[in-house]
């Protein structure tokens, strides 16, 4: 008997999309296979390296612990979203690039998404609420160092453009 | 596709959860906040013929704080819980374990509710359900909720009272007793992993703010959470004291993570610090 199907709509970076999928389509699949958008990252899929982190209304979970069914409805930011009109990239995004917060790249759409939400509900983190904002996201290349640098560089971007 | 295939269910209400459980019965599954179901279904450790997705029952997303407690149900994400001042008021240690509980991300799908029906060995909310003696409110088609009072509750590792075809609406937290501090203290390899020992601890104060009453509630010494009084020990804030029969009495076992003498000796200096804080912080709320 084929699999059932679901069909569902996300408001995927501002767009609807329609998608049929199976119930068990991960929310990272059904961004990656379903709707082309390569930028999420997977790594684990059991949600320990954060590399697939999205914002869903705003708010980071793990897309690879996420039903793209159960989500149906509701508005998921990628890291192609967060780009600003025009495409040019956001204080998140340059700071990374200003301050090397990235080496190979394969986890920064996850940390990026993470820091987008952390700088919005906290715009002057300490180095402490940095650290901690960050453990849920794993990185094998940059020792870190240059990616809690990153995020204070944000933080300052954000502050004089706003 | 990493997990297995199941039929999945998304009732809008708690009579259609119920009626979905109790036909799906031994085969189905509640799929909550999923931040450990889906895991083990993306390692293909568990295989539901048919997940209940609660995620659209709208009624279950509550959160009441009065002067008996906190009452949680079964929507409430660990972090509504974590920021809400009015939880924070009537129960602080919910809010002092939540922050220990895994990474904001995975803190803003995951359940409180969840969390106790897993009852992972090593997860902090279990411990305080039971430190408070709080209760589980469980529901079934056609039949009276029953409230499960914590003691009764955990059952054995990843074990819960929760039976096939029941649905646990919501958790009580009861209220602290007055003139009393709580205090939660782990030690993780990383900061929002699983503890390697944890410990939660109550301590009540007498008119005079002498110690009346002293509790730990043990994670990852044990199958279930281990609740030990410790007030004789704790006379006089002789904490160490404390400390000892905590370790004498917690039973760990080795596992990859951490030895049993390790965990052992941690279940022992978690309690002496946690004891302490909650006694300063029974003092100043006196
Ligand atoms: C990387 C990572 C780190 C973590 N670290 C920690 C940690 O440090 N401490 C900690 O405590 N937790 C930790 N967790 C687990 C997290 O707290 C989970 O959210 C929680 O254990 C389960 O809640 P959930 O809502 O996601 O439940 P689900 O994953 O949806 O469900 C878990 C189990 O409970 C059952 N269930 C859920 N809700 C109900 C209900 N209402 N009625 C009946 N059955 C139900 C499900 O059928 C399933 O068997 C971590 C998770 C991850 C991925
Ligand atoms: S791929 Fe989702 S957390 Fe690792
Ligand atoms: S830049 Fe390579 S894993 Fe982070």
């Amino acid at each position: 008997m084929p699999e059932r199907t679901h069909d569902i709509t996300l408001t995927v970076n501002g767009v609807v999309r329609h998608a049929t999928v199976p119930a068990r389509r991960l929310l990272s699949d059904c961004l990656r296979h379903d709707l082309g958008l390569t930028g999420t990252h997977v790594g684990c899929e059991h949600g320990v390296c954060g590399c697939c982190t999205v914002l869903l209304d705003g708010e980071p979970v793990r897309s690879c612990l996420t039903f793209a069914v159960t989500v149906s409805g509701h508005e998921i930011t990628t890291v192609e979203g967060l780009a600003g009109p025009g495409g040019r990239m956001s204080p998140v995004q340059r700071a990374f690039a200003e301050c090397h917060g990235l080496q190979c790249g394969f986890c920064t759409p996850g940390f990026l998404c993470t820091v987008t939400a952390l700088l919005r509900e906290n715009p002057a983190p300490t180095d402490a609420e940095v650290v901690e904002g960050l453990s849920g996201n794993l990185c094998r290349c940059t020792g870190y160092q240059n990616i809690v640098k990153s995020v204070h560089r944000a933080a300052e971007l954000i502050a004089e453009e706003s | 596709m990493k997990p297995p295939p199941f039929d999945h269910h998304a009732p809008r209400d708690l009579g259609a959860a119920l009626a979905a459980l109790a036909e799906a019965g031994a085969r189905g599954k509640v799929l909550a906040g999923g931040q450990s179901l889906i895991p083990m279904l993306n390692m293909r450790l568990a295989a539901p013929e048919h997940l209940i997705d609660i995620n659209g029952v709208a009624e279950l997303d509550t959160l009441e704080a009065g002067p008996a407690g906190v009452t949680v149900g079964a929507l409430a994400r660990h972090s509504r819980v974590e920021r809400s001042a009015e939880a924070a008021e009537a129960q602080p240690l919910l809010g002092q374990a939540l922050r220990l509980v895994a990474h904001p991300a995975i803190r803003n799908r995951g359940t409180v509710v969840g969390s106790l029906v897993h009852a992972d060995p090593a997860a902090e909310l279990p411990a305080v359900l039971a430190l408070l003696g709080g209760s589980v409110r469980l529901a079934r088609a056609g039949a009276a909720p029953r409230d499960v009072p914590a003691a009764e509750f955990f059952t054995g590792p990843m074990e819960s009272a929760v039976r096939p075809g029941e649905l646990a609406v919501s958790a009580f937290f009861p209220a602290p007793p007055p003139r009393s501090g709580t205090a939660f203290r782990e030690v993780a390899r990383r900061h929002g992993d699983y503890a390697l020992a944890g410990v939660a601890a109550l301590v009540a104060l007498d008119d005079d703010l002498r110690v009346a009453q002293a509790r730990v509630a043990c994670v990852g010494v044990g199958p279930v959470p281990l609740v030990l009084d410790v007030t004789e020990e704790s006379a006089g804030d002789d904490w160490a004291a404390a400390a000892r029969a905590v370790r004498e009495r917690a039973e760990p076992e080795d596992d990859i993570h951490a030895t049993a003498g390790y965990r052992r000796h941690l279940a022992g200096v978690l309690a002496e610090q946690a004891l302490r804080e909650a006694a300063l912080e029974g003092r100043a709320n006196a």
